[in-house]
């Protein structure tokens, strides 16, 4: 019998208190876990999703909207822009390469962008199977979008308006699926890629249908008849200048908005982080509680087990080891509320992403963050300072005194 | 050979108090007597190192109990002095057998399920070894306590008060139990007590 398991069988018989304690430790660690989680998620795939774009050019509104929309998918354009225009910027000298995006339709939720092979080389894309889109109304699709729908190369699907998956179905037109793009980690793998020649053709095509009733709610589809549009170009600078001069000019001179993914994402997160903030404060308080609420019932443990812990020493136990006997009680406690904590925090994520509307943002509860060691010792330490008093009190407790008085 | 020589302890605020000489050979079955207060538990304290005395010594073959270090005395306490306490004083989160676990585990010594089944049947406990404390009766306590005092198979056996809550019947129960099972393991027995109905049992008698 060695001190762990004497140590675990002492837990096992006040099994509420335990239990109660174990549960405390698991809320605190398991919020700042999904806070840590998520956020470390949120801050990857903005950074992944936006490494190699310098600039986002579309229609006049919300920088961070336009950001939202163009890189990460998910939030609705600020609007659509002159195609005319958006090649004149494309071909601006202070630009290395321009990629347009035409959106407005989506399948089963997931966003049709048309596009043109700039945007593979951007991404640094790979084919899993088949092969990219050549044709109008061909399609490759990201791997996530595959593994949901179960589409594979030669299937065809309907897309359907809007970037939401209740808009209506364009019926008269079917994609076909070219390829399937190997899994990249970012925004990519939801997507459903085509070129900007579909999109037109679905809509042009829609619009002479007839019956239509129903107002396009996407920017894609506010300006037939009145030139080609597009929604955004995702733009590369060609040198350090371009950072002080092309967005300056853009917003200046143009009808245009610049809005660039590194102040935008900046500007999210300073946003985010008030919330975070909160729920951070408030998950180490629940760690205070958890602390106290082991530290009140050892300490109470201990006046209970006085003489068994006399009874230790007469046995020849040594002070140091009736110390460790305490603290290893309390670490226990802690380590393993810790250990459920984490696993809390994996669960939650896991019911949140099952629940999120949007795929492209969606939380993967098998994403692991070093940070979770650091919450791990955390735990452990908070076992430590609870046990302290308790366990220097038994190893100056006087063993005769405490026998003399049974 | 158990022997002590000269010894005093004084207590804060209390008398001093002085103890005669005392020796006693190995498997000696000796009576510790004295009335309430007059250092009988001070003493046995010091026999098993708990206690250190003002001056004087305690000697157990030949060894000094103060030349260990604490490490070294708790360990010697714990392998060759087994106590008996006046309540048994049985952790109450382990079972039977592991209450003996638990005695060896202490003195650092391996778990020994052999010994521990003998003395549980010697003791009458062999079909509790899988209780709790909490499920035994007052005299199997008792007997457990003995058990536990015995499975390091100590040179010396201290009984402290064992009687004092007793009936008649249960207090010869217990003191011929205890002088059987020190006779059985070579122990030098020590009981300490102001029971006068124990006095015909032993021939030695140390009189503080």
């Amino acid at each position: 019998m060695n001190i762990v398991q004497i140590a675990g069988k002492s837990l096992l018989r006040n099994k509420l208190n335990t239990f109660l304690n174990i549960v405390l430790v698991a809320f605190g660690i398991g919020i700042l876990s999904v806070l840590l989680l998520a956020s470390s998620q949120i801050s990857d795939k903005l950074e992944q999703n936006s490494k190699d774009i310098d600039l986002v050019v579309g229609a006049k509104g919300s920088p961070l909207q336009l950001i939202l929309s163009s890189i990460y998918h998910i939030d609705f354009p600020t609007g659509n822009i002159p195609a005319a225009e958006a090649d004149a910027l494309a071909h601006n000298p202070l630009v290395k390469t321009a990629v347009p995006l035409a959106l407005g339709d989506n399948y089963a939720g997931h966003r049709i962008v048309g596009t043109n092979a700039k945007f593979i080389s951007l991404y640094n894309l790979k084919i899993a199977q088949g092969r990219y889109w050549k044709e109008d109304l061909e399609a490759t699709i990201g791997s996530q979008v595959a593994a949901e729908t179960g589409l594979k190369p030669g299937d065809k699907f309907y897309g359907a308006h809007g970037l939401s998956d209740a808009g209506d179905t364009h019926r008269h037109n079917a994609y076909t699926v070219a390829g399937v793009l190997a899994r990249s980690g970012n925004v990519t793998d939801n997507l459903v890629l085509t070129n900007i020649g579909s999109i037109y053709k679905m809509h042009d095509e829609h619009e002479e249908a007839a019956g239509h009733e129903e107002e396009h709610d996407e920017a894609a589809h506010e300006a037939e008849g009145t030139g080609k549009e597009i929604t955004a170009l995702l733009i590369q600078y060609r040198s350090p200048m371009s950072v002080v001069l092309f967005p300056r000019m853009v917003n200046q001179s143009t009808s245009l908005q610049a809005a660039s993914p590194a102040m935008e994402s900046a500007r999210l997160f300073s946003l985010i982080g008030v919330g975070v903030e909160t729920l951070q404060w408030f998950a180490v308080l629940i760690m205070v509680i958890a602390a106290l609420s082991v530290f009140i019932s050892l300490y109470n443990s201990m006046k209970e087990r006085k003489y068994d812990l006399a009874v230790m020493r007469c046995l020849g136990a040594s002070r140091s080891k009736i110390f460790f006997l305490v603290i290893l009680e309390s670490l226990l406690v802690t380590l393993i509320g810790s250990v459920a904590g984490l696993a809390i925090g994996h669960g939650a994520l896991y019911l949140i992403g099952h629940y999120q509307e949007s795929s492209q943002a969606r939380l993967d509860p098998f994403f692991f963050s070093t940070g979770e060691a650091w919450l791990l010792v955390a735990g452990i330490g908070i076992g430590l300072i609870a046990s302290i008093l308790p366990a220097i009190q038994t190893y100056r407790a006087d063993v005769a005194k405490i026998l003399s008085k049974s | 050979m158990i022997s002590i020589k000269e010894l005093t302890y004084h207590y804060k605020n209390g008398p001093a108090l002085r103890f005669p000489d005392w020796h006693m050979q190995q498997a000696e079955q000796w009576l510790l007597l004295g009335a309430s207060g007059s250092g009988k538990s001070t003493l046995i304290n010091i026999i098993s190192g708990l206690l250190r005395p003002r001056t004087g010594q305690v000697m157990m073959d030949q060894t000094s109990l103060y030349d260990f270090t604490a490490r070294e005395l708790d360990r010697f306490r714990g392998r060759h002095i087994g106590i008996v306490f006046q309540r048994p004083h049985l952790v109450r989160s382990l079972t039977v057998s592991e209450n003996l676990d638990l005695a060896r585990a202490m003195a650092a010594l391996p778990a020994d399920r052999q010994r521990n089944r003998q003395l549980l049947s010697d003791l009458g406990l062999a079909e509790k070894s899988g209780s709790y404390p909490d499920e035994l009766s007052q005299g199997q306590l008792q007997r457990l306590s003995v058990a536990r005092a015995l499975v390091n198979k100590p040179l010396v056996l201290i009984a402290d008060e064992p009687t004092s809550s007793l009936d008649d019947e249960n207090a010869e129960k217990v003191i011929a139990l205890l002088r059987e099972q020190a006779s059985a393991n070579e122990a030098t027995l020590i009981i300490a007590t102001h029971d006068k109905r124990v006095r015909n049992h032993l021939n030695n008698e140390y009189q503080i």
